[in-house]
Parts: C-alpha cells; structure tokens; sequence
C-alpha cells in the first residue's frame, strides 16, 4: 500500500485509452465500473478534444456483480461494434474489473466480432499509464501485422527513403507538434513519413508499417516495445536518439542519415535553430551556472539535463524521473553529472529534494510547477503530467530546430534578465526589490509577493531541519548583523547560504555566528 | 435495458412519465464528494483505500491541483495487498499511522471505500474501529464512494450518513432546527442570518464546517435539507428520531421562500415576520433575475444526469427563468426527498439511470438550445453545435438561496451569450 497525493502517472487502461483516442477507428471496451468513465475529460477537456474517446465502459454496480457481469461485457462489445463499426476493437479491464476476473478477451472472442480483437492484461496493481500505452501499442501492432509477409525492400538508392514515426498519442506532451517538426525536419533531409502511428492512424495505416526503411521512436516509453518487435520480425532498424535540443536533434539526424544511407554532414548541415546563437550572445552571460532542478519522465528528463548542460551552460542540480522503466538511463545521466538520480513517483519526495537543492529555476511537471510556485522558484514545464495549458493554441514542439527555439524562449522566460537581475543584488534595500519580486517583464503577481514570508519560512525551516542533523538546536547562535546580512541574499539562495554558514561553524567549532563567520563560509564553500 | 414506467404512484397525484434506463453511464462516482468535503471541514481528512485509478479520478476531478498538500490521499492497493487481506489491513494501519504522525492537525480520519476496497472485501469498519483505538482522539470514520454503489454527489450522502451516529444526544428538550448538506459558507451566513431575522437562532449545519462540532441529533431535531441527494443521510437522523420537513430546495426565489417557510411553519413563527424577513431579499433577487430571465425565456434545455440537482434545476429554471426542459435526467430518483418538487415538473420528460449513447441520440433529435452534460460529455456536444453548461459548475458554485438566484440563471445564460458574441 502506498499513500499518494498526487501522482504522475494515471493507471495502465488510461494509458490504453491514449492509443486507442488517437486513432481513427479504433474502439476500446472497457470493463470498468461507473466512476471510471471520468478518464473522458482529460481528453475533452485537458487536451481539447472535439470527440468522446472511442471507448464503451461497461459500468457495472454492485448489483451486477451478484449477477452476470460477463453478460454485461459482451452485450457492451457489440452494442459498441453496431454503433461505431471500428476497423478493430480493444478489450479490457479496469482496476476492478481485474478483481473480478471475467476474462475480457476470451468474453469479447465469443461475442461473434467481426473485426479483430486485441485482448489487454494490463495489471493495474503493478503498472502505469506509459506503460499501459506501451503494451496496447505493442499488442495492437503485434495483432494487426502478424502474418504480413517479410515486404521485399527495395535498396534505397536513387529514391527518397521512408520512415514511420512511432509513438506520438493522444494526452502526450506536445505530441501533436513534435509529429509535425519531426516530418518537416526529415523531409527537409531527404526523408518521407509513410506512417504516423498511433497519432491519426487507422488500422490501415498499420499493415503498412513493415513496408518503411526505418522506425523513428519519438518516446521510447510508449514506442521501444514496438519497435524491437518489428525489428525482430520485418528487421526494421530503428532510432535511438530523442531529437529533444539542437546537440540531440543533430545526432538524430546523423543517426537516420546514416541508417538510411543519406549523406550525414549534409543532413546535419540543414539544421538551422536560433538556440545556438542565442546562447552565445551576451545577453545570455547571466545564465551561465544557473542552477537548475529537472524531474519529469526519463525521456524529458534525460534531454533537458543535455540541454540544460551543454546548450545554456546552467548547472544541473537536481535531476530525476517518475519513469522506473528509464530509471537506468537517468541514474547514468545524473551520475555524470556528479548527482545521485531521483527515481519517485512521491511528488511530496521531490518537492523536499526541490527544497534542499534550492535550485533558481526548476524544469518539471505540473507537480512541480505547484512546488516551484509555492516556494517562489522559477519554472518551466517540460514534461508530462499534462494540464490544459500544455496544449497551447500555437505551434509549440519539443523536438527538432524549432523544438530548440522553443525551449530556450521557454526556460529563459521565467528568470530575471541579466541586469535586473545585478540590480536587486546591489540594492537589496530598495523596497520595490524585496523578496520575491518578480521579473519586470512577467508584471505583477507572478511570484506570489503573500508568500514571501510563508516561503522564506519554508526554506529557513527546511534547511534547518538539515542543519539540526549536524548540529543539536541551541548550540549555534546567529548573531543580529549576521542574521541582516543573511537577509540580504537572494532568496533562493539563502537558504544554501544559512545551511553552509552553519556547516562551517560548526566544523571550526564557532557557536556565535558573525558577520565574520558568514563571510569566511562564503569564501570557504566558494571554492 | 428501457423501460417506460408510468403512473408510479400508488396515490396517483405524481404522474410523471419516467423512462429508467440502463447502460454505460457517464457520471463520476462517490469519491468525487471529496473534492468539496475536504474544504467544507478544514480538520478532516480522507483517505481513500483504492487503486491509482482512485487516485487519478480525484486529482482529475479537482480540474486543478491543489495549492497545499491536500486534506485528503489515496492509500493505492499493490499486488501484495491482494494477495492476503491479513497484510492489507496491517499495511492500512501502517499509512494511517503515518499520516496521522504528518497531519497532527486532523481530528477526523475518513477511510473511504473504493471499488477495489468493496471487491476484496476489505472491511474499513473494522479497521476504523481498530485505529480509534490506536489513535484517540482523532475520530476515525468510515464510508463507501466506490463506482459500484455511489454515483458522484451519493459519496456526500455516504460520508454524512457515517457522521450521524457520532453526533451526541441534545440535551435540551428544545426543537432544533438542522440544515442538512453542504452549502458554500457564504450562504449558510446568509441563511443563518435570515434565520435570526425570523428569529431562529438555535440553527444548526450538517456537516459542520470542524468535524469535531457535530450538532446534536434526537427526536425534536428537524431536518431540512439543503442538497436533494442525501437518501441515506436521512434515514440515519429519522433513525436517531429527527424528523424531516418537506419543503422544495433552496435554488431560485420561489424554492428558497417555500424552503425557509417551511422551517419557520415547524417553528411557529408568525406568518408575517417571516414575510418581513424574506421580502427584502426576494425582492432582490426577484429583479437581479429579471436580466437572466429575459435570455433564458423560451429557450429547451435538456439535462444528462449528473448531481440529482437536475429536477429542482429544472423548476426553477422552467418556473422563474421562464426554460422549456425537454427532458430532465437524475442519476436517482428519490421521491421522497422530491415530493415538494415534482409535481412542479408536471409533463416534462424524467429521466433515471442512464444509457449515455441512447440518450445523447435522444438529445441530438431533440436539439436543445443548451445542454447540461458532464465534463466528457460538453466539448463533443458544443463541436456538434449544442450549447452545454458543465454540470460540475452547478456543484462547486454557490447557487442556493437569495442573493445567489441570479447568480445561478448567470450559470446557465453565460454559455448562450458567449455563443451570441462569438463571430469566429
């Protein structure tokens, strides 16, 4: 049993719902009792959707389960197979249906369906949405193309080689845009896009798969099953690299050049992103070790720590991922940083870890833009959980040139500009430059002014409670001028600035903390 | 799975054709409650005993997340939970010990039962019996909002229903007067100052706003409820003695005048000073409507089921807002808790249960010009062309009483105006 808050990721059968919603003709039933029928609005109203899911939940009561469930699940498949007539049918259960053990797919093989049918086991007591996703893409794509016979590929030479990109869904983060850069970027290298899958694809599209050169995985969560099993079967080679950043998006397109035998240096010379330039311009001196916290699924994580490192030069100070399945990656990735990974699923585990690391900006979910808000940090998101705001109007990808152009404008955004930023570090004292102003440029209300003292409370509170791990409370003295010189600090770092004030003195055995004591810890810990 | 019922009434005086139906229905289930529950008592938590889908549905449901760490969690069953209900329980008892240690604020615990927890057969009674013990003085209480026994709004009954028992015997031979079912703070200060005004004073609200202030219940407590979806939460006061008073629901100017008369007949306070009290502010807001009113006129709504507000909804909109309900669908159909209502809705297609394919086909012959559907349901009705107003809003708005009248047509005439404005 786990207590939970919130969580990152829904059940598996939501993760189902993704790829059957972002399909044309696809429907789902789904053994589920009333209640479960809300996961309808993260599509109709988080991300916009102008259609109800392609799915039929059986609903069942408590009063049915003396009865015939059973029953109930095979006249719902084919009142569903009447009514919306899909190209081919998904069949499950929920959490409870699970419980009760009816056996959907051996149900929905008896109900005399016409198309095909794709039974789903996906443990609800054990997995997650992605992986949900995963397994039903896998499953479906395993169903619909077993027995498609080996297609005779033609060398690719003197045509243009074709490519199917695989795992964008429905509810994905930016999903929609990152299918629509991605294809303007391959196409831009000589590369054509035969099918799309799950995002707009039919069950049509899929006995199409086998025929292309390659597989581009977009998010190894949702894609890596399926694309190791169609290399096995069709050997389809297929990515490795997450075109997320322009370092990431340049070695994506060497790897497709060269898997598809185009020439590398001239794909990689197409690429154009204003990132590069924009990072090296001097206005962008101040980002320079800024001190970032990044936590979201691995493959988002994994691309903004990269980013985060070697295309704004902030310094990584936190990074972790709700993703056990990526966990592996995301440890190497921490490690090289000289960081110990985050691996939670708690969002209340990362906001204690966002606390200590004090970090000046944090790269997260919805959870942590919460977090981040309610400490009075700057964020930006970049990963899902997704909210209605990740599904902006315009034309917003992660991937590709313009994916890099967007990300630098998304980050960027919410820190100080470089001389506001020295200003309120000379003159701490100007009222309008008390904590928690925010920048200029975001206008009032930003960070909260209200929680000012509820935040600096938080941090005072959080670091002491480190600090009384080294030092039993009541041995260390903060003197007056050394408390008004603390205040003096920046926020987001006092309470570093207080925790290594601490550490010194009680290492070089002082008990009154001076404005000496402050300095020599400055000095001491900024080597 | 339909069945027209007619003539239901053994005493004939409520003749209402209602078409019961059963199928997919698209409505949340009692968990929901919480959402709201958890604000109205600021020292309760509740801990809901289900699966990541639980988990979901509320933090789903909240439409946002919530600022603080929430008054309320999910203790989510793994694969060793299952496996044997020995460890279940002792795992229960070690989350519960947990946040209790985190949370020494909260005075009552709710365990809330969920699908899964009803399935397995996990017995929460016992396990709050047991930790009572374990954790006194915080009370530890118990209720089902689970999919397969509650529909959305039924999780409040639930929770109010396990609430009566732990309210003391009154000690005073004195009548009290009740109000059952959460109300936005705002309107209990209203009512309780119109209640004074008529000179009430001793008026007391269930569920109180600090779970600990439970009001007294014996047999001179008269019930009158605030929210039509509390069957349950009934019964347990009539079962301690209280009494119910009849009386339409406070939503609109005519509802809020009958229900406030009706308290006042069962405390015998004189006609005209209750008259006197109500005058003002049905005046009020009898011309604060008036705009509304002249949007509203003549317009067919036709309502999904969702909070079983939908039939005084549907009254109050036909009768003061001047709407035509083409047909008015309830998850439940309580006639007892209805019988000031219904015969006011004479002729007009009922609804209970559901079947969300045949009566979106229904709604779709029928072309309203506004729709009052759930969340999964508006956005695919508005791209058909049909104006819809969530239901969810009719929840976790204050619309009852006076001065919340026009506030609650607003609800209901924003979504047309928008349509009127709109040139894109």
């Amino acid at each position: 049993m786990q207590l939970t808050l919130w969580t990152y990721e829904g059940p598996p059968h939501v993760g189902a719902m993704r790829i059957a919603t972002a399909m044309q003709d696809v429907h789902y039933v789904l053994h589920a009792p009333q209640g479960d029928t809300y996961a309808d609005l993260l599509f109709t109203m988080i991300e916009r959707r102008n259609r109800r899911p392609p799915v039929t939940y059986t609903t069942f009561q408590a009063r049915d389960l003396g009865g015939d469930t059973a029953d109930l699940f095979k006249r719902a498949c084919r009142d569903a197979a009447e009514r919306f007539k899909p190209a081919a049918m998904l069949v499950g259960a929920s959490c409870t249906a699970e419980l009760i053990q009816d056996d959907p797919g051996g149900l929905a093989m008896g109900s005399g369906l016409t198309m095909p049918v794709v039974p789903l086991e996906l443990p609800a007591y054990q997995k997650k949405e992605n992986w949900g996703a995963s397994e039903t893409l896998y499953q479906l794509v395993r169903t619909i193309c077993t027995g498609i016979p080996m297609p005779e590929r033609q060398a690719i030479t003197g045509r243009r080689p074709v490519v199917n990109l695989l795992g964008a869904t429905a509810l994905g983060f930016r999903h929609r845009d990152d299918v629509t850069e991605v294809t303007r970027l391959l196409d831009q290298i000589g590369v054509d896009v035969a099918v799309v899958m799950p995002l707009n694809a039919t069950v049509a599209d899929l006995r199409r798969l086998p025929e292309a050169d390659l597989n581009v995985v977009l998010y190894p969560e949702i894609a890596s099953s399926t694309a190791g099993w169609l290399k096995r079967t069709f050997k389809q080679p297929h990515t490795t690299v997450v075109p997320i950043g322009i370092g990431a998006t340049r070695d994506f397109v060497r790897e497709v050049a060269t898997l598809t035998g185009l020439d590398a240096d001239a794909a990689v010379a197409t690429l154009s992103s204003r990132l590069p330039w924009y990072s090296r311009s001097v206005d962008s001196t101040y980002l320079t070790g800024k001190r970032v916290f990044i936590f979201g699924d691995g493959t988002h994580a994994l691309a903004a720590a990269r980013i985060a490192t070697e295309e704004l030069a902030f310094e990584v100070v936190g990074l972790g991922t709700y993703s056990r399945e990526m966990a592996r990656e995301v440890r190497a990735a921490a490690e090289l940083l000289g960081l110990t990974a985050l691996i939670a699923d708690d969002y209340l585990a990362v906001e204690r870890a966002i606390t200590e690391a004090a970090p000046e900006l944090v790269l997260g979910t919805q959870m942590e833009r919460h977090v981040a808000k309610r400490l009075g940090i700057p964020c930006a998101v970049i990963s899902a959980p997704v909210h209605v705001q990740d599904f902006p109007a315009r034309y917003a990808p992660q991937m590709g040139a313009e994916g890099a152009n967007v990300i630098f404008d998304t980050w960027v955004h919410p820190l100080m500009m470089g001389l506001e930023e020295h200003l309120l570090g000379m003159f701490r004292e100007d009222f309008e430059f008390a904590d928690g102003a925010s920048p200029s440029h975001l206008g009032h209300g930003h960070a909260a002014p209200t929680a000012t003292v509820e935040r600096d409370t938080v941090m005072v509170a959080a670091t002491e409670a480190v600090a009384t791990l080294d030092a039993p409370p009541g041995e260390l003295v903060w003197g007056p001028e050394a408390e008004a010189e603390l205040k003096k600090i920046p926020f987001f770092v006092r309470g570093k600035a207080r925790r290594n004030t601490e550490r010194y003195a009680t290492e070089h055995g002082i008990t009154a903390i001076s404005l000496e004591t402050l300095y020599e810890a400055k000095a001491h810990f900024s080597r | 799975m339909t069945a027209i019922a007619s003539g239901l009434d053994a005493a004939g005086c409520r003749d209402l054709p209602v078409l019961r139906e059963r199928g997919q229905r698209e409505v949340f289930c009692g968990l929901t409650g919480i959402v709201w529950l958890h604000r109205r008592m600021q020292d309760a938590f509740f801990l809901v005993v289900g699966s990541r889908t639980c988990a979901h549905l509320i933090q789903s449901a909240a439409g946002v997340m919530i600022f603080a760490e929430p008054r309320f969690g999910t203790a989510i069953l793994e694969e060793k939970d299952l496996a044997g209900l020995a460890d279940a329980n002792e795992e229960l008892d070690r989350v519960v010990h947990e946040l209790l240690a985190r949370r020494p604020d909260i005075r009552t615990l709710f365990l809330v039962g969920s699908c899964p927890s009803e399935v397995i057969k996990l017995d929460l009674a016992r396990a709050a019996q047991r930790l009572a013990g374990q954790h006194a003085p915080v009370r530890i209480l118990n209720y089902s909002g689970s999919g397969i026994e509650t529909t959305f709004t039924q999780g409040e009954d639930a929770c109010l229903a396990t609430m009566v028992p732990t309210c003391p015997p009154p000690t005073t031979e004195a009548a009290q007067l009740l109000i059952v079912g959460t109300i936005a703070d705002i309107v209990e200060d209203q009512f309780t100052r119109l209640f004074e005004t008529m000179g009430l004073r001793d008026v007391a609200f269930f569920p109180p706003r600090r779970s600990t202030a439970l009001p007294a219940i014996g047999p001179n407590t008269k019930v009158l409820l605030a929210q039509p979806f509390l069957g349950d939460t009934l019964r347990a006061l009539e079962a301690r003695g209280a009494t119910l008073l009849p009386a339409p629901f406070p939503l609109g100017v005519a509802g809020t005048t009958a229900w406030f008369e009706a308290a006042a007949q069962a405390f015998d306070i004189a006609p005209d000073r209750v008259a006197d009290a109500l005058a003002a502010p049905a005046a009020r807001a009898r011309k604060a409507l008036e705009r509304q009113r002249t949007e509203l006129a003549g317009k067919r709504i036709f309502f999904f089921p969702d909070s079983q507000l939908e039939i005084p909804l549907a009254r109050f909109l036909a009768e003061e807002c001047g709407m035509v309900p083409l047909e008015v669908g309830t998850p439940y159909l309580h006639k007892e808790i209805l019988a000031a209502e219904l015969p006011r809705l004479a002729g007009i297609q009922l609804s209970e249960g559901q079947d969300v394919e045949l009566q979106l086909d229904r709604c779709r012959a029928l072309a309203p010009d506004l729709t009052v559907c759930g969340l999964g349901l508006a956005n695919p009705l508005e791209s058909e062309g049909f104006a819809t107003k969530w239901s969810i809003e009719l929840v976790f708005s204050p619309i009852h009483g006076f001065e919340q009248a026009a506030d609650l047509a607003e609800l209901f005439a924003r979504p047309l105006r928008r349509r009127m404005r709109l040139a894109v």
